[in-house]
């Protein structure tokens, strides 16, 4: 068992050291387009989705610091502090979580 | 897969929330009944591991982008249950503080990803395995297939959600006011890109981390409560 958590969690930080790799697919993902991208497809932004698009101000929007980062090194700085936020914050709340929940 | 808000009118993304709120609270219950203490830092792990694996965006031919979730494996590790909670949180967080996934939607997005994912996988796991030996290469092939269709599945559910939109809110004149694309764009679209692209990325990454638990403790999988299974597990780890 120890050994299993210990082999994951090695595999856990590879992946987070080569997260970046994910903001090499440049590209739209279908339905999460912004209202720009629409108006550029459609011509037309639906008032609804324009309306709602910007109901929430993320703090790190698209897992960058606000405002959007420079250069690639800092997205990719970005990218992989938003890794060890994701890990900390979902790990340790599960963890909380599973230690509540669990019996024995 | 992470809608965004604006995409889904109030008819879909309330009656998402009306559904979402008691398989919540009921997978609450299931995890404090069935979770034991040995499987809460795996637990923690498949949550981090999710939460990552939907950051490795993926291009596919025709120039879109998306992810794995990783669902299928937690569902058949740690079962459906705990996978709706470790995906769940996973889903808020990214949409609260990144911005990934609408709030109005996170409902939505907490049934296609964090439900449909891990009972597809679960169950399509348990269908193909049957009564097969708890060690078996059947099992691997089995956790890859889950992979696959979890992920489809889960791709449709999003298309169609996305494809009603015109149908239930629209201007006098017909202009849609949310999702603008119709079931005949939107189905295809979600269930081609994912069945071509990153289906198969979540059949990978589920017989990899299938075989691998397998492998060094079978013991830890989910609802394998049967005698005949026990003792292979036993003879396995003696062996």
């Amino acid at each position: 068992m120890e050994k299993i958590i210990r082999n994951l969690s090695i595999g856990l930080i590879i992946l987070m050291i080569f997260a970046p790799l994910g903001l090499l697919a440049v590209g739209e993902t279908f339905g999460e387009w912004g209202p720009e991208e629409i108006k550029e497809k459609l011509g037309i932004v639906p008032p609804g989705l324009e309306e709602f698009s910007d109901l929430w101000s993320a703090p790190m929007p698209d897992y960058d610091f606000a405002g959007g980062s420079e250069s690639m090194t800092m997205s990719s700085v970005a990218y992989i502090l938003s890794a060890v936020v994701g890990v900390v914050i979902c790990g340790g709340l599960l963890y909380f979580i599973g230690k509540k929940a669990a019996k024995n | 897969m992470h809608i965004p808000d604006g995409y889904l009118g109030p008819y879909t993304y309330i009656a998402f929330w009306i559904i979402m709120i008691p398989i919540w609270y009921y997978a609450g219950k299931k995890l404090n009944t069935e979770l034991k203490s040995r499987q809460v830092p795996l637990l923690a792990l498949s949550a981090a591991f999710s939460f990552v694996i939907m950051m490795f965006n993926v291009p596919i031919p025709g120039g879109s982008t998306g992810h794995a979730v990783g669902g299928a494996i937690i569902g058949i590790v740690l079962g459906p249950w705990a996978g709706v909670i470790a995906i769940s949180v996973t889903l808020v967080l990214q949409a609260l503080m990144f911005g990934d996934g609408g709030i109005t939607a996170i409902a939505a997005n907490c049934f296609n990803m964090g439900v449909v994912i891990p009972f597809v996988g679960y169950y399509i796991y348990k269908l193909i395995s049957g009564n097969s030996d708890i060690m078996s290469s059947k099992r691997v092939i089995a956790s890859a297939i889950a992979g696959w269709c979890s992920l489809t599945i889960a791709a449709f559910c999003a298309g169609v959600e996305f494809g009603i939109q015109p149908i239930l809110h629209h201007t006098a004149d017909g202009t849609p006011l949310y999702m603008p694309y119709s079931l005949n764009v939107t189905v295809p679209a979600m269930v081609m890109e994912h069945a071509l692209g990153f289906s198969i990325l979540e059949a990978v990454i589920t017989a990899v981390i299938f075989a691998y638990i397998q492998k060094t403790d079978a013991s830890l999988f989910y609802g394998e409560k049967s005698e005949a299974q026990k003792d292979k597990v036993k003879k396995a780890v003696t062996a």
